[in-house]
């Protein structure tokens, strides 16, 4: 009895074994590549909103993270665009909590002259077909935020239409635009707060930079 | 004997996609089934996974068959399938990306679809490695087609298009498949919400149904032509 008891354990160890090894080792062959493709959607969402042509600096190394109530209850992030080490642009990312189902999040790029860059959604769980036309693949009412200039505090016309603003809402969703449109003004205003000290040394987002990529960002300012 | 095993394959095909199709008979899996149906895209990507993960532990299960210990064979057979999902959903982050979003917390949950499990308990376990590859492979593309023809009627119902976001799993060239069939302004919502699956499958079961039935009617008849004495059972009836 103990016998059998102690000969399917081990079967039952052996097994958890392989099974584990194999496991580690398919991870082990992805792990670049994934964080290859989490860096390329990332550039890709970046670029769409700060244009390639405007900035020289490696935007997915120059970043820092960023932590206040205007973006959201979550520690954010903020991506530096610089031509020549002069600032450019910079893109925040936020979170909207009043989404009609949870949170959105998204990114929001700024032009240091005071007008928004681009805005994308990156992330939520708002109802297919009717809240989901925020993202670009849906949808191009996104970019009705491109170009704007950055509202004030008391701005009436930064709403959705329906409030007597200048974003149309979707037919049959409102709540989903006027969240977003609200986080937007938000980040517009924590970026007219912080402008001036934004674009100093912070807490990195990317500790461990090897020597490599370091190396590349420099000769990229040259 | 090669004769044998053609019949056998023949039937484990017949059974897989047909007459025991784990989405339209066993009904196992809905879950996943129902849920990431919305595009032909994600019903692709869910089904492939789920095929893989069907061929590989059947295979696997019928392989080491005759070393497991009967006590402990469930346990074991679940960390093989844990195992195997893991490694696609590893492979599919790295090689699919944006259709790994899209699937989400579904890839992982092949885990837990009861295909898997059942068609390792029920049939890997007591048969060789082919046999045991092709039942993975017929049942997981039963289960694939079900998916398939879900995702059909309900991209095409709510949002007018097929093969949206095919790029997704395909890679860039297949932004051309996308075809948009009809254009409406506002979207038949119902079709890509979770109800819209449940009455799509409803219908899909009615009309496997209602085949299956018009067979059953029709071969007696042909049974009478050819052969005569039968008639003594008709009349019994």
């Amino acid at each position: 009895m103990l016998n059998s008891v102690s000969k399917n354990a081990k079967v039952l160890a052996l097994f958890a074994i392989i099974s584990t090894a194999i496991v580690g080792m398919v991870n082990e062959a992805t792990k670049g590549r994934i964080a290859a493709q989490e860096q390329a959607q990332l550039l890709k969402v970046l670029h769409s909103i700060i244009p390639p042509k405007l900035h020289n600096n490696d935007i997915y190394q120059d970043c820092k993270i960023i932590a206040d109530p205007l973006l959201g209850k979550e520690k954010q992030t903020a991506y530096l665009a610089k031509y020549n080490d002069k600032p450019i642009a910079v893109a925040l990312t936020a979170t909207a909590p009043d989404g009609y189902n949870g949170n959105i999040n998204l990114i929001v790029a700024i032009n240091v002259n005071g007008s928004i860059s681009g805005v994308r959604v990156l992330k939520h769980q708002e109802t297919p077909g009717l809240g989901d036309k925020v993202e670009m693949r849906k949808s191009p009412w996104i970019s009705s935020f491109s170009g704007k200039p950055l509202p004030d505090e008391n701005d009436s016309q930064w709403a959705v239409s329906k409030d007597g603003g200048m974003f149309d809402q979707f037919t049959g969703a409102t709540i989903t635009p006027r969240a977003v449109v609200k986080a937007v003004k938000k980040v517009a205003l924590y970026f007219k707060a912080h402008q001036k000290t934004l674009f100093n040394a912070g807490e990195s987002c990317r500790p461990q930079v090897d020597e490599l990529t370091q190396e590349n960002v420099e000769s990229n300012n040259d | 004997m090669t004769d044998q095993t053609s019949s056998e394959y023949k039937e484990l095909a017949w059974q897989g996609l047909w007459k025991n199709n784990p989405g339209l008979v066993q009904l196992l899996g809905l879950c996943p089934l129902l849920a990431v149906t919305s595009t032909v895209t994600n019903a692709l990507g869910l089904g492939l996974a789920t095929l893989l993960v069907l061929v590989s532990s059947n295979a696997t299960v019928s392989f080491i068959r005759l070393w497991v210990p009967k006590e402990i064979r469930i346990p074991i057979f679940v960390l093989i399938i844990a195992a195997f999902v893991t490694c696609v959903q590893l492979l599919m982050n790295a090689f699919t990306y944006g259709l790994y979003q899209s699937l989400g917390i579904f890839l992982p949950l092949i885990v837990t679809n009861c295909v898997i499990i059942g068609r390792a308990e029920a049939y890997a376990s007591k048969n060789p490695i082919k046999q045991a590859s092709f039942d993975g492979l017929m049942m997981g593309t039963g289960f694939m087609l079900v998916l398939l023809i879900l995702g059909v009627i309900r991209e095409l119902l709510g949002q007018g298009t097929l093969f949206d976001g095919a790029d997704l799993l395909l890679g860039d060239w297949a932004a051309s498949l996308r075809i948009e069939v009809f254009h409406f302004d506002s979207k038949f919502l119902l079709a890509i919400l979770p109800p819209g699956a449940f009455f799509a499958m409803g219908f899909i079961i009615a009309a496997k149904n209602a085949i299956d039935s018009k067979i059953a009617a029709r071969k007696p008849k042909v049974e009478n032509k050819t052969i005569e004495r039968v008639r003594v059972n008709f009349d019994a009836q």
